[in-house]
């Protein structure tokens, strides 16, 4: 056993005075304050004990009981509870006194700061009427408290001696042979004086400032609305890229490669959130402006998905008509999209002749080879609209559960799938009538039949193409399942009408309808379509998605287009990502939880600036999560120091040393070695996204600023331009070189960042030229400004984001607040205290919500396979929650109805 | 907050009734009031009472070592971890992440009060860390995340979702 201790150390006076007091045989080492005795601890920790098990005891307390267990006097209760006292409030209050006596000379008024504690000490001595603090012999909480307060007690003119019973019990201990040795060895007798070395190195105490009261340093409006017009207005003022200009009707091209890119249609009612954008129209975005850049033939279609319930619905809601619906947000839409720059040959919609005419061919053709079944179907049909109803249209009581308000397809409170004819009391949600069962004929795409032809065309397909591992996961699940026939009609008004006389009423149901939207859209671009979309042999498609989408791309829409017989273009790529979670939670509309597609710009932060970090965190491999402060943070440390830095730097050279032209470059070993690596670097960059590995390739580029920067850090050209001629050549060549590598950087990024690619390259006034020729072929880095080259005016690319601005951006699409309020139930002895609760509808919508996610968690768990134990501890919680909800909508916890979603 | 640290305890410890609490003072130290003798003060001596009472000795060590290292470690959470300063985060969890690299709680093989109290104490500095920091404190986080599933010990907080695969390359950019 060994003790480390530093004199003058007012903590270790107590951990020597317990150890003389008690008299345990233990080594003592005298080291300095700043002695690094823990070795779990980067900073100094004293007192520290060495115990002979190898563990350290870092804390004086601590140490001091220990100590007097070894003497088998274990800490009672009183004891530990006269320790958290000292811990607590008795040294923040010493602390500050020694600061004052110690440090600024104010001896004479330590006693305002020690009054308080030392008066309830005296009480307690008075009220337990012992000689020591908890019972008739020395204990550690003695030891402990004589120590601490030994500085001040022993020095008379301080006038500490008011509390007669304190006095008394501080003689005890200070009569003691034992104590007095201790302060001997620790303070050496200087009293105060002696602990001056190790106050001046402790932090001045500030018991105000503390973590949780920090006030909020500057008004984040203000923060962001500077940094949006010095920022965006730079942003909006670049031309757009000549190449991109001049793109008009793609078609495919004979010897080159050409490719059809689509991103999946997003519904027209919802408002693409952040997920939404990474997870299909930006990965597809930066793999064609990647895809352009190598030279490809790119067509990039993508458009809203229109028909179908939801819509129908929401127009009964808002009292407009369908088509009226989609209007409004299909321009909502178009913004986002046009905002987070996502460069579409064609955005359209499936709502056109073009769709009627594409389908109803799709489905003659299918007729016509007999891959159509007829099939009679029982379904709820309310003769007062005189409509069949869909099953988001019936409203009725559970037939497992007997919830009162299951939708016609599933219930929401046992979350079993229904048939909506089986609902008990079922209703018209559009008109509360009581529907009736009527039978209907329906058309099914006869699945089974195609899928040996499906099968084989997939072998081929997953093996030459490029499918991620999830698509090519959950693909094989469904044929693995078995195909079964799928209905292809519906009864509904708004969608494409189903042709054949038998079915005049009826439309196409959406997912059958929705995949040849791709091609609609594409027609809708340009008349010849069919050169895109019936030529296998010359056009490569990729579908980019959300993994939830796969199985209409790879299994449902590639069987209807092998059905027809046409000789249709079919998936060669499938990439799907994983979904992006919203600050460790999910986003929800409804929660509003989560930054959706219109409220990015709202935010101040330039579209560049979302893109970098959306795809910086992109869902590829596996489920990741946008985070704010992870936002500012990338923003901060790669964009600004390192990205930003690097060019800036490269820039800034030229201009400063070498009166803005690119100085001559004469390459030793060392730039070489240098430019082997960038080369590396751009290999490795256009192998990853050659696969649309676009998370990956992007560390590649921030790999070269990187090495840039070593470089420049390394070589000081900023020293050597003002040496001799030798070193000016040499400051020459590395500003040089820099600058070239600024300029690739600007050709890597364009797929990420198109405004500050493009403004990179106007500060360094780079030929446009450059942008197609460094990402030919496996890639090549070549020196595009030769010396003598003059650039333009640099400044710098990027902006920090300020904690501040971050957390208020975060509490303002927070959701966390309501999540924890709906998750922290009420402790126990508070609950008792309350006597009502009061009915709180906001409150009983936040544990509606609560409930629904515990019982999920518990549904996984089951799923999972979890151990018992922990099973049963989200239950009690669930069962808390659905109790506090019973309460909060005024109902008795007992039979605990629910209210359901309204939709 | 320390009232609900203790209710969960309570609960933990799986008490059928549960104590009445007050709170003392400006920092709301809690107090038990007892119906047998004296009242018990503070956070840490409450909760190696209930421990006792629960007739669960273990969680306060069950030798003079382990009993020392679990009391150094509720003295540090009480001193140090609450109410700490925003530039001391970083060394608390980097600390604490140091100290855990070899052991699975805080009193070595033992769960014990420790670290239902350290966890309780260091949520909020978790909560406010973005992915990258937790994956730089590793073995704070291992450790976080087993003492949040460890059964009954979570109640009153927010379940953190932990990734289970590093997004970051391990280099230090």
């Amino acid at each position: 056993m060994k003790l480390f201790v530093s004199e003058g150390n007012p903590h270790c006076l107590k951990a020597v005075a317990a150890l003389e007091v008690t008299g345990v045989n233990c080594e003592v080492q005298y080291v300095c304050h700043q002695e690094r005795a823990v070795p779990f601890f980067d900073h100094p920790v004293l007192p520290a004990m060495l115990l002979s098990s190898g563990m350290y005891l870092f804390g004086s307390n601590a140490i001091c009981q220990y100590l007097f267990e070894e003497r088998r006097k274990e800490s009672n209760q009183l004891c530990i509870q006269w320790l958290e006292w000292e811990a607590t409030e008795l040294q923040p209050a010493l602390l500050q006194a020694l600061h004052m006596a110690v440090l600024q000379g104010k001896g004479s008024e330590v006693s305002k700061v020690l009054q308080g504690p030392l008066k309830h000490l005296d009480q307690s001595l008075i009220k337990g009427n012992t000689a020591y603090l908890t019972g008739e012999t020395v204990s550690v909480a003695d030891v402990v408290l004589w120590a601490a307060l030994y500085p001040f007690l022993s020095d008379s003119s301080l006038g500490l001696g008011e509390q007669k019973s304190v006095k008394t019990w501080f003689d005890r201990g200070a009569a003691m042979h034992g104590f007095q040795s201790a302060a001997q060895k620790v303070l050496q007798g200087k009293g105060l004086q002696g602990m001056k070395s190790y106050m001046q190195m402790q932090p001045a105490p500030q018991s105000s400032q503390c973590r949780d009261t920090q006030p909020c340093k500057s008004n984040p409006a203000e923060v962001s609305l500077s940094y949006r017009t010095e920022n965006i207005q730079r942003c909006f003022s670049t031309k757009l890229h000549l190449h991109l200009c001049l793109r008009k009707h793609v078609l495919p091209q004979e010897g080159k490669r050409n490719l059809l890119v689509t991103s999946a249609l997003p519904y027209v009612n919802n408002v693409p959130h952040l997920g939404n954008i990474i997870g299909c129209v930006l990965s597809a975005d930066v793999f064609c402006r990647y895809g352009r850049l190598r030279d490809w033939n790119v067509l990039f279609v993508c458009g809203t998905d229109e028909y179908g319930t939801a819509t129908e619905n929401k127009a009964i809601e808002e009292g407009l008509t369908p088509q009226q619906i989609c209007d409004k947000y299909h321009a909502v839409h178009s913004s986002i999209y046009k905002w987070f720059q996502i460069d579409f040959d064609f955005f359209g919609r499936t709502t056109t002749e073009k769709q009627t005419e594409i389908a109803q061919d799709i489905f003659w053709r299918l007729h016509k080879h007999a891959f159509l079944l007829e099939e009679t179907v029982e379904q709820l049909c309310c003769e007062n609209c005189k409509r069949f109803l869909a099953d988001r249209f019936v409203e009725g009581t559970c037939p497992h559960c007997s919830y009162p308000e299951a939708r016609g397809d599933q219930c929401d409170k046992c979350g079993r799938l229904i048939n909506a004819v089986e609902l008990k009391e079922p209703q018209c949600k559009v008109c509360r009538q009581t529907p009736v069962v009527r039978s209907s004929k329906h058309l099914f795409l006869d699945l089974p039949k195609l899928e040996l032809q499906l099968e084989q065309w997939l072998d081929k397909s997953t093996s030459t193409g490029d499918w991620t591992a999830n698509a090519k996961q959950i693909t094989r699940s469904w044929l693995r399942d078995g195909l079964k026939p799928r209905c292809i009609t519906r009864d509904l008004k708004w969608g494409t009408p189903v042709p054949h006389p038998d079915y005049k009423e009826k439309v196409f149901y959406v997912w059958f309808d929705a995949p040849i939207g791709y091609l609609s859209i594409t027609a809708n671009y340009t008349d010849e379509w069919e050169k895109w979309w019936k030529n296998p042999e010359q056009v490569e498609l990729y579908n980019f998605m959300a993994k939830d989408n796969v199985p209409f791309h790879s299994v449902v829409f590639p069987c209807s287009l092998l059905g027809a017989q046409d000789n249709y273009t079919l998936v060669n790529h499938l990439i799907a990502t994983e979904y992006l979670n919203y600050e460790d939670t999910k986003f929800s509309k409804s929660r509003g939880v989560g930054v959706f597609g219109d409220m990015a710009k709202d935010t101040g932060i330039p579209s560049d600036v979302w893109r970098f970090y959306l795809l910086y965190v992109r869902p590829e491999g596996q489920d990741s999560a946008f985070s704010w402060a992870d936002m500012a943070t990338k923003n901060n440390s790669e964009l600004l120091n390192n990205l930003g830095n690097f060019i800036n730097r490269a820039g800034m050279f030229v201009t400063k040393f070498f009166e803005g032209c690119v100085p001559a470059m004469e390459l030793q070993q060392e730039d070489k070695k240098l430019l082997a690596l960038v080369g590396w670097e751009l290999q490795q960059y256009i192998q990853l996204m050659d696969k649309v590995k676009i998370r990956d390739s992007l560390k590649h580029i921030l790999n070269i600023s990187r090495h840039g920067n070593q470089y420049i850090q390394v070589n000081e050209p900023w020293k050597k331009v003002k040496g001799g001629d030798a070193e000016r050549q040499r400051s020459g060549t590395v500003t040089g070189v820099s600058v070239n590598i600024a300029c690739l950087l600007s050709v890597m990024l364009f797929p990420y960042m198109p405004t500050v690619s493009q403004t990179i390259r106007d500060q360094l006034n780079a030929p446009e030229a450059i942008i197609s020729t460094m990402l030919q072929g496996s890639g090549t880095f070549s020196c595009t400004l030769t010396a003598g080259h003059r650039i333009g005016t640099v400044s710098p690319l990027f902006q920090k984001l300020e904690m501040d601005q971050i957390e208020a951006l975060r509490k303002r699409f927070g959701g966390q607040q309501v999540f924890d309020a709906a998750s922290v139930p009420v402790p126990a002895a508070v609950a008792e205290a309350v006597t009502v609760i009061g009915v709180d509808p906001e409150r009983a919508k936040e544990l509606t919500q609560a409930v629904a996610e515990q019982g999920e968690k518990v549904r996984t768990l089951k799923a999972q396979k979890a151990e018992k134990a922990v099973i049963a501890v989200e239950v009690v919680q669930l069962l808390e929650l659905k109790e506090l909800l019973a309460l909060a909508e005024g109902k008795s916890p007992e039979p605990a109805p629910q209210k359901g979603k309204k939709n | 907050m320390a009232l609900r640290e203790l209710s969960s305890l309570e609960k933990f410890l799986g008490s059928n009734k549960p104590n009445k609490y007050r709170t003392q003072g400006d920092k709301k130290v809690p107090v038990l009031q007892n119906n047998k003798g004296r009242p018990v003060v503070g956070l840490v001596t409450i909760a190696c009472h209930l421990a006792k009472e629960a007739k669960r000795p273990e969680l306060v060590g069950d030798s003079a070592e382990s009993r020392a290292v679990v009391q150094q470690w509720l003295e540090h959470r009480i001193t140090k971890v609450d109410g700490c300063k925003k530039e001391d985060i970083k060394t608390i969890l980097k600390d604490l992440d140091h100290y855990l690299q070899d052991k699975v709680y805080l009193a070595g093989n033992q769960f014990t009060l420790a670290d239902i109290f350290m966890y309780y104490g260091i949520h909020p500095l978790i909560v406010d860390l973005v992915i990258q920091e937790k994956e730089q404190c590793v073995n704070v986080t291992r450790w976080f995340n087993h003492i949040q599933h460890y059964p009954g010990v979570r109640h009153h907080l927010p379940h953190i979702a932990i990734l289970r695969n590093s997004i970051y390359s391990s280099r230090q950019h």
